[in-house]
């Protein structure tokens, strides 16, 4: 028999454990407090994401970039000479933690909420948002469904259908007659990319050859990328993440696969990061879509890497520039409002007047200019880019119609 | 050799005939007591959240203890009193919370009823409710009895495996039904959205003090021993007259049937549903609080329940250890205390008002009690 | 269109062996110990990132990796039986069931917490370039696979069946108080066969580097699973069933993808499952074995 302790022992000892543990969140939660509460009249933002789990490396690159902005107007004297204050929660990744985090946020009293980042947490926000006309921008909630449910949802990054529509025109304009489509099914990202493309490529008349729907982590594209391989097609689109676009090229190519690879902004990482997800001969005149990459030469997007590097020491990604711009949207409406000055901050009146601020107003982001039409979703250029000699460069900037 | 070890010593404290000259207390006053108490809860919860001593985030987190408790609780049913290990119950809840969720969806404009319904039911709002959860946990019970079927015939790791499998059928069929039927129906990988708010903290705790008075009624009655004889000893079981198949069978439909419950009053709190979160995850940690508290104990379940559930909301930062320490509280305990924090007490008020009436007080108690010498 | 056959015959081979070998781990643990070893998959993983330490961030050869890799694994398999299994040697069956989804879960958020949920790249080990015969794209990964399970399934079986360590395993899984009686040390026994078992994970955790580049936390998961899978469909306890079970699973895979059905490849697999366990629930080679009170 196992050794067993008795009942009364296990319940003292895990007692123990317990109270230490909590002890110690005490005192982190009461050191936590006493520095937020520094500031006598400052603004409270709120920032949410998942900052662990296996979604984490989003939300911390969103984080990091919203942090910079914030961070660099409190360097610059605040809003009307007020301090912004942030206050981060972390959701996982989770429905039901981002639901508890935004009542936390809500109780707290913030003016708006830069978040959440990804898309079934984000609809969740939205919904438990819209009662209280909470003004949210998303630096990268792309599912069409975000800004359904009240005016009060921002975002400011481009959606899936808006992706998938561009890219289709993209491979028309290249001249491309057919293509073959995989596509994770089981991410609405992936998927409602993969269905806009399919959509407006008929309609441009290219042949869809055939579409190759995987499933969340599957590693051996061999099968999906033969059956692809076999019609034959001028391009394939691959509109996943990139540790499964890395994947997916370098089978292909390994199954003798030599035509271009189409994708959409879930590749920005596959190159220049920590890790190369595909070899560059591999990704040789592929194209994907994306707001920011740091090889763009503009003087606002190397300022903006070489404040994100002095901060943080290492290059921002395409969701670091994302929440810069996100932070920058919902700071400049709350600007706005301040300097109309009459309303009290975390009453009615006060976000209504962030969120009609946020939808009248224009900003000068990172990742182009942004302003909003009526909707929450952003009017904004976007980027193609390619791959050539082994680094990335900007194919084409295409403004949005 | 297949030994199925188990503990020789009895798991069922000693009831009200154990012991010389009891008067237990009537039926009707035990019965009275704890709906008594049930409805004070109730009282004082709802008065503290309307005068605002409660605020919203501490509502919506009691709302989950409640759902994880009914989960922890109905887990407990084929696990601490079945003696199984399904790995599927997310699966469940999943199945609980879509239908619930459609089904309330698809009615509320037949009905005309308004989204603020809800949050003070008017009758229909009322009734519908009642009609989704119970069809959540009747689709639940039905996929409950689909598997079990096939799954019970195998037994322990083989039993584990296909559960495990079923719950990853449910989630693709979730995620590509769609597709399959032309319809509209469960949104896919994108996931179910704009449910409405149905879920309050009133409805939630009445819905979890009728599935616990159910589940534990269930347990005393002759059904209940059957599944219990059933644990500690199948060919005994079955040696003694006892219909093995139909118990499983029934033991695991009624555990699938109140994790859709659970699933449905999640689905109104959340207000989205999204496949890929019931995977095998979500079943492991409804296991862990299950363990933990002991299984075969209702209050162990409840109990744990709702320390797992405050517990990452109290600890933010300890986010990131959380999963780790899951784990390692699966191995801790199975390797120390196999039978979980309360091994299978259970908690009952109303013996210990008998016991106060009969002057059979702990403390003046003799050895050899109530309480089990462990091993 | 014959051509596109062949390569997905040949896909099919190449899947099912890295099913196959890993099957042949749980195999070998299941029959002598009837524990579902649900963290045999991490063991995998952690292989995994053995080898990406040792040639990404080491930068050392190929062969170190795949050696240091194995080595891994087998301590990692016979230090999980010692501190989390041989305890609970004569607990229910139920609890060293929990140990093991517990065991694996530690893995898994453990390797999350150190290495980060971001997917690593492996090096190739090997000039990936294929061999084009006759029109068809020969991968000498998915040779190389093949040859590797074809090669270790023949050592087992000879360990097992030829060896005097191979006879006291068997006798351990016929009746362990019978072996201990007849002068068998049980628990350095059931030690070697975590050893051997995870030795094969490690090879398997080399062979998936090399098919598929990357290292993540949860990527034990699904393959662990459908290799149990495999395991249980080729019958349990055996080893040319372990084999047949994974080609088998690779080659169900493989075809509901090629007619399009990728998406349901998973639910395909499992429903194979039960619809084998319940025509034949001891699996297509395993024995019958009768219940003993």
């Amino acid at each position: 028999m196992a050794s067993s302790i008795s009942r009364r022992q296990f319940v003292k000892l895990s007692g123990i454990t317990a109270a230490g543990f909590g002890g110690a969140s005490l005192i982190t939660a009461c050191g936590g407090k006493s520095s937020s509460s520094a500031g006598g009249s400052s603004i409270k933002v709120g920032v949410m994401g998942p900052y662990s789990g296996d979604l984490a490396q989003y939300g911390l690159a969103v984080r990091n970039g919203a942090e910079l902005y914030v961070k660099q107007v409190n360097a610059a004297g605040g809003i009307n000479g007020k301090q912004v204050e942030l206050s981060i929660q972390d959701e996982k990744g989770d429905a039901t933690e981002a639901v508890n985090a935004y009542n936390k946020m809500a109780e707290e009293g913030v003016v708006g909420i830069i978040g959440d980042v990804t898309s079934t947490p984000s609809i969740a926000v939205a919904q438990a948002s819209v009662a209280d006309n909470m003004p949210l921008v998303s630096a990268s909630a792309t599912a069409a469904d975000f800004i359904a449910f009240g005016p009060n949802a921002f975002r400011a990054c481009i959606t899936d259908p808006y992706q998938g529509k561009l890219m289709a025109d993209f491979a028309a304009s290249r001249g491309y007659k057919t293509v073959g489509t995989i596509y994770n099914s089981g991410g609405d990202y992936e998927a409602g990319v993969n269905d806009a493309f399919v959509k407006e490529a008929s309609a441009k008349g290219i042949t869809i050859t055939t579409q190759q729907a995987y499933a969340s982590g599957d590693v051996d594209f061999n099968a999906p990328l033969t059956s692809i391989i076999s019609t034959n097609p001028d391009a394939i689109l691959s509109p996943n993440y990139y540790q499964d676009d890395g994947k997916i090229v370098t089978q292909a190519r390994a199954l003798g696969y030599k035509g271009v690879f189409l994708g959409a902004d879930g590749w920005s990482n596959i190159v220049g990061g920590k890790e190369e997800y595909a070899s560059a001969a591999d990704l040789e005149g592929c194209f994907y879509d994306c707001s920011f990459i740091s090889e763009d030469e503009s003087d606002k997007v190397q300022q903006f890497i070489k404040d994100y590097e002095a901060e943080y020491g290492s290059a921002p990604t395409n969701f670091c520039a994302l929440g810069y711009d996100a932070a920058m949207v919902m700071l400049s409406a709350i600007e706005t409002v301040e300097q109309a000055g009459a309303t009290e901050a975390g009453s009615d009146d006060y976000r209504q007047a962030v969120v009609d601020a946020i939808a009248s107003g224009k900003v000068e982001g990172v990742t182009g200019s942004i302003k909003y039409n009526g909707t929450g979703d952003p009017v904004k250029p976007t980027l193609v880019i390619t791959f050539e000699g082994g680094s990335q460069k900007v194919f084409d900037t295409i403004e949005a119609d | 050799m297949v030994k199925e070890t188990r503990d020789p010593k009895p798991y069922i404290s000693l009831g009200a005939g154990g012991r010389r000259g009891r008067r237990p207390l009537p039926m009707p006053v035990r019965y009275a007591i704890n709906a008594a108490l049930v409805l004070a809860f109730l009282v004082v919860g709802e008065l503290l959240i309307d005068g605002g001593s409660i605020s919203r985030y501490q509502t919506s987190v009691l709302e989950q203890i409640g759902i994880y408790v009914i989960m922890a609780v109905s887990l407990n049913i084929a696990t601490g009193y079945l003696g199984q290990l399904p790995l599927g119950h997310a699966g469940f809840m999943s199945v609980g919370g879509y239908s619930c969720a459609i089904l309330i969806m698809r009615l509320q404009p037949v009905f005309g009823i308004a989204l603020r319904d809800f949050a003070a039911p008017t009758p229909a709002a009322l009734a519908l409710f009642v009609c989704g959860l119970l069809f959540g946990g009747a689709m639940a019970a039905l996929c409950g009895l689909v598997i079990g079927i096939p799954a019970l015939r195998l037994k322990g790791d083989y039993l584990a495996i296909i559960t495990l499998g079923f719950a990853e059928i449910i989630r693709v069929v979730m995620l590509n039904v769609d597709g399959l039927l032309g319809v509209d129906l469960t949104g896919g990988a994108k996931g179910l959205t704009g449910i409405p708010a149905y879920t309050s903290f009133l409805n939630t705790f009445v819905v979890v003090a009728i599935s616990l008075f159910l589940i534990h009624t269930m347990m005393k009655s002759r059904h209940g021993r059957a599944i219990l004889a059933i644990r500690d000893n199948e060919i005994a079981a079955e040696a003694t007259g006892v219909n093995t198949t139909y118990y499983k069978t029934l033991a695991f439909v009624v555990s699938a049937f109140f994790a859709g419950i659970a699933g449905g009053l999640y689905a109104g709190c959340i207000g989205v549903m999204a496949p890929a979160k019931f995977g095998f995850m979500k079943s492991v940690e409804v296991l862990v609080m299950v363990v933990l508290g002991g299984m075969g104990s209702m209050l162990g379940s409840v109990l744990s329940a709702t320390v797992l559930t405050i517990l990452p909301e109290a600890l933010r930062a300890f986010a990131d250890y959380r999963t780790l320490a899951y784990a390692v509280v699966l191995i801790v305990v199975m390797i120390f205390r196999p039978q979980g924090l309360m091994g299978t007490y259970d908690f009952s008020l109303t013996s210990w008002v008998d016991r106060f009436r009969n002057g059979d007080l702990p403390w003046k108690k003799q050895k050899g009690g109530e309480v089990r010498a462990d091993a | 269109m014959q051509v596109t056959f062949l390569t997905q015959l040949l896909n099919g081979l190449q899947l099912g062996s890295i099913y196959a070998l890993v099957a042949l781990g749980y195999t070998m643990v299941y029959g002598i110990i009837l524990l579902l070893n649900f963290a045999h998959g991490d063991i995998i993983m952690i292989g995994a990132y053995i080898s990406w330490i040792v040639m990404s961030q080491l930068g050392l050869s190929p062969v170190l990796a795949v050696l240091l890799s194995v080595l891994g694994c087998t301590l990692l398999g016979v230090l999980i039986d010692k501190v989390a299994y041989a305890p609970l040697r004569n607990a229910p069956r139920l609890s060293i069931l929990i140990t093991a989804i517990g065991v694996s879960y530690l893995l898994e958020n453990g390797a999350q917490l150190v290495f980060g949920a971001d997917a690593k790249v492996v090096p190739s080990f090997i000039d990936t370039t294929s061999i084009n015969v006759a029109s068809l794209q020969l991968s000498p990964i998915a040779l190389l696979t093949v040859a590797v399970t074809a090669v270790s399934t023949a050592v087992l079986s000879f360990l097992v069946q030829r060896t005097k360590l191979g006879k006291a395993m068997r006798a351990v899984s016929e009746d362990m108080g019978a072996a201990r009686l007849m002068g068998i040390n049980v628990n350095t026994t059931i030690s070697f066969t975590f050893a051997m078992g995870s030795a094969l994970a490690g090879i398997g955790a080399v062979l998936y580097c090399m098919a598929y580049s990357q290292a993540t936390p949860t990527m034990g998961v699904m393959l662990g699973t459908k290799a149990f899978v495999a395991a249980v469909l080729g019958g349990i306890g055996s080893i040319p069933g372990a084999v047949i079970g994974g080609l088998l699973v690779g080659f169900a895979e493989v075809l509901v993808s090629a007619i399009g059905l990728s998406v349901w490849k998973d639910a395909v697999v499992f429903l194979l499952l039960i619809i084998v366990l319940i025509v034949k629930p001891t699996g297509i080679l395993g024995r019958t074995m009768s219940e003993k009170v």
